[in-house]
C-alpha cells in the first residue's frame, strides 16, 4: 500500500496556510503545491517560516488558518494516518545520543511498526547504503556531524515513506558531506519518494526540481530554479572593486539600481533593464573616486531572492 | 495500543538507564543512604545527654540516687559541680544539656513527700531534650528509694514506652518517603528530557500514541520502585531489626499501588514543566508537603484542620497508613481499604489529567 490517493493528485496542497504565535505571524497565507516525485525546496533565511510550515504540513502544529491536504489526507484531522506514511527529519539531531546506531534504528523500526524480519533486512541495507555498517555498535552521540545526519536520514526512511520532510538537513555538516547528502536525496527521489527540503544554501536550492522562496512567513516566489532565474526582472551586474564599501555607497542612489549586495571584493548589482545603466554606474564610481570595473554576470538564486524581497539573503553561503 | 511499540519504548528506556550511571546509582544509592541517615539520626529516644550533677546534700543516699539515675543512660554525668552558678554557666555555654540538682534537704523531702525530691534542669531550647527529661520525671524515686532489682533503672524508660526504638517507626515511613523522592523525580525528568533533547518532536511525527509513550516511560520505573522497596525492607531488617508483622505480599501490593501513584504525579509534573530543571523544582515543591504533612515527621492529629485536609490529598499520607498498619500492627489490606481506595483515586485523576496533556502536537 504505497499510495491511497490518485497518483495525479499533488503530494502536498496548502491554501491560505497561516500560523500566528500571539502577535507574530510566522506563516502568512501560504499557497503551496508539491507534485509527486519532486524534490521541492524551501529557501529562506532563519525565521522565514520554513520549519513552522513543515511542522504544520506534518500535523505537528495546528494551523491558525488555511487548508492542508497531504497525500490525499486532510491535515490536521487525519494527521495520525499521515504519520505512518511520512518521514520527518528534524533540524536538530533528534535520535537518542545514548543509544547505539543499531539500537536507534531498531527502535525506530519498532515505533513505525516495520515487521521484525523486514526491519532487520532494511536496517542492514541502510547501514550499508549510508556507510554506517562499521559504526553500528557506536553510541549515536559520539558520531561526527555527517554520520549523525546519515543516521537520521536512515531512521527517517526506514519505513519507506512516500513523502519526506527534511528541515535544514545539512545545517550541521561540512560542504563535502552536503554534496554527498544531496546525492542520496536524489537517489530517494529517483525511487519515487517525494521530498520537501528546507535550506538556506543557494547551491542546494539550485538542485531542487522546484523551489519556494519564503521571507517573513510569506511565499515571495516559486517555480523551478530555471524559471525563477528566467523570470528575474532586469539584469545582474558585477562590480569588481578593491573598495566595495565605498563603491556600494557611491552606487546606492543611481537610478535603475534595484539592489546591491557585497560579496567579498565584488558588488552584485540587480538593475533595471537597459544597457545604458552600465555607463551610469561607471560614471558614478568615477565621480566618487572609487576604482572599479562593471561587467554583466549570470543571475543566480540569490538575485531572485534579492529581487523578490529587496534585501540580501542573510545566511547565504 | 501496540504492544510492540510499547515494548520498544520500555526497552529503550532500560538501555538508556543502564548507560546513565548516575541514575543507576541513585536507584540503590538513595534508599541506602536515606535509610542509614534517617535510621541512625532520627532517634526520638534520646539518650546520653551531657549532664552535670549539683549534689547539695552529698549524703550516702543522695549519691545512691544520682547513681540510679545515671544508670538509665539518659544522662551522661560528666561534671560534678559545687555551685548553682557553675551549673548555669555550663548550660549557657551548651556544654551540658541537662543537670541534676539534689537539694540540701533531699532526705527530709523524701520522707515527707510534699515537695519534689530532685530537680532536673534542662536546656529548654531543644524540644527533643525536654521530651527526654520528661521521661526522667517519671523516675520512681519515692517508691524505690531502696534500690531493688524490679525497679532497675533501664526499666524506667522501657516502662514508659516498650517499643520506643525510633527506626521501627521511621523505616516504614522511609519506604514511602524514598519512593516519593525517586519515583516522582525520575518520571518528571524522563519525559521532559525527551522534549528538551528534541526527541519528542521526532517521536510525535511517528505512529506512537500518547498512552504508549507515557506507559512505556513509566513501566521500567515500576520495577525500579519495587527494587527500592526491597532494598529498604532488607536494610531495615538487617540494620535496625524492623519487623514485618503483616503479610509481605500485601505490603508489596500496597507499595506497588503507591509507586504507581507517585509515577502518575511525576508524569503530571512532566506535562507542566518546560525543562528538566523546572521538573526538578516542581518535584521538590511536592516533596515538602508530603514529608511534613503526611504524618512522617509529625502526627496528623496535632495539625490544624486545613493541614489535615491537605494531608488527605497526598498519596504519602495514605501509604504511611498502609505501610505502618501492615508492618507494625499486622493489619490486612482489607482492614485498610480506605487508604488503598484513596491512592487509586489519586492515580486515576493524575493519569487522566496527564494523558490529556501529552498531546501529539508541539503547540
Amino acid at each position: 500500500m504505497k499510495t491511497t490517493a490518485r497518483p495525479t493528485e499533488p503530494a502536498i496542497e496548502a491554501r491560505g496556510l497561516t500560523k500566528r504565535f500571539g502577535d507574530l505571524v510566522a506563516v502568512d497565507a501560504l499557497d503551496l503545491e508539491v507534485r509527486r516525485g519532486e524534490v521541492y525546496g524551501f529557501l529562506g533565511p532563519n525565521g522565514s517560516g520554513k520549519s513552522t510550515t513543515i511542522r504544520m504540513l506534518c500535523g505537528l502544529l495546528l494551523p491558525s488558518g488555511g487548508d492542508i491536504r497531504v497525500l490525499g489526507l486532510e491535515i490536521p484531522r487525519e494527521a495520525e494516518a499521515l504519520k505512518r506514511r511520512i518521514g520527518y527529519m528534524t533540524q536538530q539531531f533528534s535520535l537518542y545520543e545514548d543509544l547505539t546506531v543499531a539500537e536507534n534504528l531498531e527502535f525506530m523500526a519498532a515505533v513505525h511498526d516495520v515487521p521484525r524480519r523486514r526491519a532487520r533486512r532494511r536496517i542492514e541495507e541502510l547501514l550499508e547504503r549510508y556507510a554506517l555498517a562499521d559504526r553500528r555498535g557506536q553510541l549515536a552521540g559520539t558520531l561526527s556531524g555527517g554520520q549523525k545526519q546519515r543516521l537520521a536520514l536512515a531512521a527517517t526512511v526506514l519505513h519507506e515513506p512516500d513523502l519526506l520532510f527534511l528541515d535544514e538537513p545539512t545545517s550541521a555538516v561540512d560542504p563535502e558531506s552536503r554534496r554527498e547528502f544531496w546525492d542520496t536525496l536524489f537517489e530517494l527521489a529517483d525511487a519515487g519518494t517525494t521530498l520537501l527540503v528546507s535550506t538556506h544554501y543557494m547551491d542546494e536550492a539550485e538542485r531542487c526540481t522546484r523551489l519556494a522562496i519564503l521571507d517573513r512567513g510569506r511565499l515571495v516566489a516559486d517555480g523551478s530554479p530555471r524559471a525563477l532565474l528566467d523570470g528575474l526582472p532586469g539584469r545582474t551586474l558585477l562590480v569588481e572593486t578593491p573598495s566595495p564599501r565605498q563603491a556600494k555607497r557611491a552606487l546606492a542612489d543611481v537610478p535603475g539600481v534595484i539592489a546591491l549586495t557585497q560579496i567579498g571584493t565584488s558588488l552584485r548589482v540587480l538593475a533595471a533593464d537597459g544597457a545604458e545603466l552600465d555607463g551610469r554606474l561607471a560614471a558614478a564610481l568615477r565621480a566618487a573616486g572609487v576604482e572599479g570595473h562593471v561587467r554583466p554576470t549570470a543571475p543566480n538564486l540569490e538575485d531572485v531572492f534579492v529581487a523578490a524581497t529587496r534585501k540580501p539573503l542573510p545566511e547565504a553561503a | 495500543m501496540s504492544l510492540r511499540r510499547l515494548g520498544s519504548i520500555v526497552f529503550k528506556e532500560l538501555l538508556q538507564l543502564r548507560r546513565d550511571r548516575l541514575s543507576f546509582a541513585m536507584i540503590v544509592g538513595i534508599p541506602t543512604l536515606q535509610l542509614v541517615l534517617f535510621g541512625y539520626a532520627i532517634n526520638l529516644d534520646v539518650r546520653h545527654l551531657d549532664a552535670a550533677v549539683l549534689d547539695l546534700a552529698d549524703t550516702a543516699r543522695s549519691r545512691e540516687l544520682v547513681a540510679q539515675i545515671a544508670a538509665t543512660d539518659v544522662l551522661d554525668i560528666e561534671h560534678w559541680l559545687a555551685s548553682p552558678q557553675a551549673l548555669e554557666a555550663l548550660l549557657r555555654e551548651g556544654r551540658i544539656q541537662a543537670a541534676l540538682v539534689v537539694p540540701r534537704d533531699v532526705e527530709a523531702r523524701l520522707e515527707r513527700r510534699d515537695r519534689p525530691a530532685l530537680q532536673i534542669v534542662v536546656d529548654g531550647s531543644d524540644q527533643v531534650i525536654q521530651a527526654a527529661a520528661r521521661q526522667l520525671a517519671a523516675f520512681p524515686v519515692h517508691e524505690h528509694v531502696g534500690w531493688t532489682r524490679r525497679a532497675s533503672p533501664v526499666e524506667v524508660v522501657n516502662f514508659y514506652n516498650p517499643e520506643r526504638r525510633a527506626p521501627v517507626n521511621t523505616v516504614p515511613g522511609l519506604v514511602g518517603v524514598i519512593l516519593t523522592m525517586t519515583m516522582v523525580l525520575f518520571t518528571a525528568i524522563a519525559l521532559v528530557r525527551e522534549r528538551e533533547r528534541g526527541n519528542l518532536e521526532m517521536l510525535i511525527a511517528t505512529p506512537v500514541s500518547p498512552w504508549e509513550l507515557t506507559l512505556g516511560k513509566v513501566l521500567p520505573f515500576i520495577g525500579i520502585g519495587i527494587v527500592q522497596v526491597t532494598v529498604v525492607l532488607l536494610l531495615g531488617r538487617l540494620l535496625f531489626d524492623v519487623p514485618i508483622r503483616g503479610s509481605l505480599g500485601e505490603l508489596y501490593l500496597a507499595a506497588l499501588v503507591f509507586v504507581i501513584a507517585s509515577l502518575a504525579l511525576g508524569i503530571f509534573i512532566s506535562t507542566l514543566a518546560r525543562s528538566q530543571f523546572q521538573a526538578m523544582q516542581m518535584s521538590f515543591f511536592t516533596f515538602l508537603p508530603q514529608i511534613l504533612l503526611s504524618g512522617f515527621m509529625f502526627p496528623l492529629a496535632g495539625m490544624p484542620v486545613a493541614a489535615q485536609w491537605i494531608a488527605e490529598a497526598l498519596p504519602l499520607t495514605h501509604f504511611l497508613r498502609l505501610v505502618r498498619g501492615i508492618m507494625l500492627r499486622g493489619a490486612t489490606l482489607a482492614e485498610l481499604w480506605p487508604s488503598l481506595a484513596a491512592l487509586g483515586a489519586f492515580i486515576a485523576v493524575m493519569l487522566a489529567v496527564a494523558v490529556a496533556r501529552v498531546r501529539k502536537r508541539l503547540d
